[in-house]
């Protein structure tokens, strides 16, 4: 990483030329309202790349900074997005404590879960994702009578946003709601992992073995992150629900576990903006190639992901900055 | 006469045999490299419509397909290895699963693209689809078939890993790669001779898979879940641990899909979760 060479006095100070806002961060920030002015058109889509976004970042977190590989993610974002939609039918419909609720049923389920990943690594890890994944969509499947099963889910009911903004069918409420709560969880995320907790979570990532040799409590640290990552997923998972005013089952689904694993590294994973430019790219390019029949769609998300691998280990993020390092340089 | 369970033990059973022969290969290539192969089910899908185009376009008998299966699964997979796996010995884990996804995506859409997305139809010799009675179970003879050549497999494949000098090789560098390259083996080509046996292994079981199961595009990720599940749970590298996982798996799908069928597909996810969580390395796994 580039940043780890400007060395700082003391590691108060290095963490703190970590923070600072760089020019390029507001530009991407200031760029994301443009949908309002360019594409009206566009804006539920949008509203998907933004929660979607967020959902990477919930991932990047614990792939890129902890170093966990898991297959089951879509278990927390499904999980918030069915608990907000039953919320919504049961309770009340105010989207705020929608939000609230989805993201504790999340978290509270990443919490439990955080025990049994703490223990494992390598494909055993990935194994257990898989498999703790696909057994809560076969639950969620088989309780039909709660979750309208492959139907869908029926009978949400949201209201106004604050009482005062409608849902409206172009997506103006919901592009603004997603991208505000996106940009909340997003500082909260920054701030993480430029913490000394972030930098306990990157020595795990980089030798997990050392890290408890040297006093960490790597399994603490685990757990934390893999809960924090867990609510975040459930963010996302809460809004989907509350902007589409619709579950399906796939919300749940290994193949949306496996896409956002593609966006994450596709943008670039351990970098705090690779999630959110991985999502863009990905639902952008698989919006503009709808038309096209989805076997073949899958043929050059493949194609993409061979050469990344091979020509850019560290994403499209990580390629670019490259680039500018040796344009520095030279 | 014997009661029905002996009838559902008997088709897990063969279905085990299919899942080990599919699954041998990458158990040993994981163990020996470390190297997360996912496309495997992809040179697996490969053999199976190397099998249907033989049979359908040029009228070979089924079992002489069979070599075909084997062989040029293992030569395309050779061709990968030495290409493109081949670079990403030393990377993360997580590259190699997003490379071998990507070729596994590939496959799937190249596979669409020539033979279409529907299911194969594959018609067997009359003397394969015969059952018979044994003591009031039914017995089909292609399951017999298959609980054979998964025996049959399984004693080779312990016979040349136990007792010829390239299984000594191979035992060797899984137990300790440095050491093994210290001693003067060929750590790669050994790992390459391995890879195309195992890759040839899932050719032959996607060809032997298509009666049970069918074959389409999607063989290369439906079968790629079941063939991890049996990985993790036998162990790395462990020959005898792929076939008692196999073995286990196939009989709780069979029996869970025949006596609780509102469990349905996720027993054997709890299968695995309980395996694991008790021996995190597998059944008979090491590291």
């Amino acid at each position: 990483m580039s940043a780890i060479s400007e060395t700082a006095a003391t590691p108060v100070a290095f963490l703190r030329t970590q923070t600072r806002w760089r020019g390029i961060e507001t530009v991407f920030w200031l760029a994301t309202l443009l949908p309002f002015y360019l594409f009206p058109d566009y804006l539920q889509l949008a509203s998907q790349i933004a929660i979607t976004a967020l959902f990477a970042l919930s991932l990047d977190l614990i792939l890129g900074y902890a170093g966990i590989v898991s297959l089951g993610h879509a278990a927390f974002f499904g999980t918030a997005a069915y608990t907000t939609a039953l919320f919504s039918k049961f309770v009340w419909g105010e989207p705020l404590t929608g939000l609230i609720v989805g993201t504790a049923a999340a978290a509270l389920l990443g919490y439990a879960s955080s025990f049994v990943i703490a223990r494992f690594r390598h494909l055993t890890l990935i194994m257990i994702t898989l498999g703790l994944g696909v057994l809560l969509q076969e639950t969620a499947n088989s309780a039909s009578w709660l979750t309208g099963g492959s139907d869908g889910f029926q009978g949400m009911n949201v209201w106004p946003l604050l009482g005062r903004f409608d849902w409206d069918l172009y997506g103006y409420t919901a592009y603004s709601y997603s991208l505000i709560v996106l940009f909340v969880v997003f500082l909260a995320a920054r701030r993480l992992i430029h913490s000394p907790f972030g930098l306990a979570l990157r020595g795990i990532r980089e030798n997990p073995v050392r890290m408890p040799a040297i006093g960490a409590a790597s399994r603490v640290h685990i757990r934390t992150v893999y809960t924090i990552a867990a609510a975040m997923a459930g963010v996302a998972g809460a809004l989907i629900a509350q902007t589409t005013q619709a579950v399906a089952l796939d919300s749940l689904s290994f193949e949306r576990s496996a896409d956002l694993l593609v966006m994450v590294v596709l943008g670039g994973a351990g970098r705090l903006y690779g999630g959110l430019v991985g999502a863009i790219i990905f639902l952008v390019a698989r919006d503009q190639f709808s038309g096209i029949a989805p076997q073949y769609w899958y043929f050059w998300i493949g194609l993409l992901l061979v050469v990344v691998v091979i020509f850019l280990p560290n994403g499209i993020l990580g390629g670019l900055s490259q680039i500018t390092a040796r344009w520095r340089r030279s | 006469m014997l009661p029905p369970v002996f009838g559902v033990l008997f088709d897990g059973i063969a279905y085990g045999m299919l899942l080990f022969i599919l699954s041998v290969g990458l158990s040993v290539t994981l163990g020996l490299m470390n190297f997360v192969n996912l496309a495997h089910c992809a040179f697996a899908m490969l053999g199976g419509y190397v099998t249907v185009l033989l049979m359908k376009q040029f009228g070979w008998p089924f079992f002489g397909t069979l070599p075909m299966a084997f062989f040029i699964a293992a030569a395309v997979s050779v061709v990968f290895e030495r290409g493109l796996y081949r670079r990403l010995y030393r990377r993360s884990d997580l590259d190699q699963v997003l490379l071998t996804i990507g070729i596994a995506f590939i496959s799937v859409a190249a596979v669409a693209y020539f033979f279409g997305t529907s299911q194969q139809p594959l018609q067997l010799p009359a003397y394969l689809r015969h059952s018979f009675n044994v003591l009031g179970i039914n017995i089909a003879t292609y399951r017999l078939i298959l609980v054979c050549v998964g025996a049959v497999i399984t004693v080779l494949l312990v016979g040349a890993l136990e007792f010829t000098r390239f299984g000594a090789q191979v035992r060797a560098a899984v137990d300790n790669q440095r050491m093994a390259s210290g001693l003067g083996i060929n750590v790669e080509r050994t790992f390459a001779f391995t890879f195309a046996l195992g890759s040839g292994l899932a050719g032959l079981g996607g060809a032997l898979a298509i009666e049970l199961v069918g074959l389409d595009p999607n063989f290369a990720f439906s079968f790629l879940i079941y063939v991890l599940i049996v990985v993790s749970v036998g162990g790395l590298g462990s020959i005898g641990g792929s076939l008692a996982a196999a073995i286990l798996i196939g009989v709780s799908d069979i029996a869970g899909k025949y006596y609780v069928p509102q469990l349905g597909a996720f027993l054997i996810y709890l299968v695995m979760l309980a395996v694991l969580m008790w021996r995190p390395t597998g059944l008979f796994g090491k590291r």
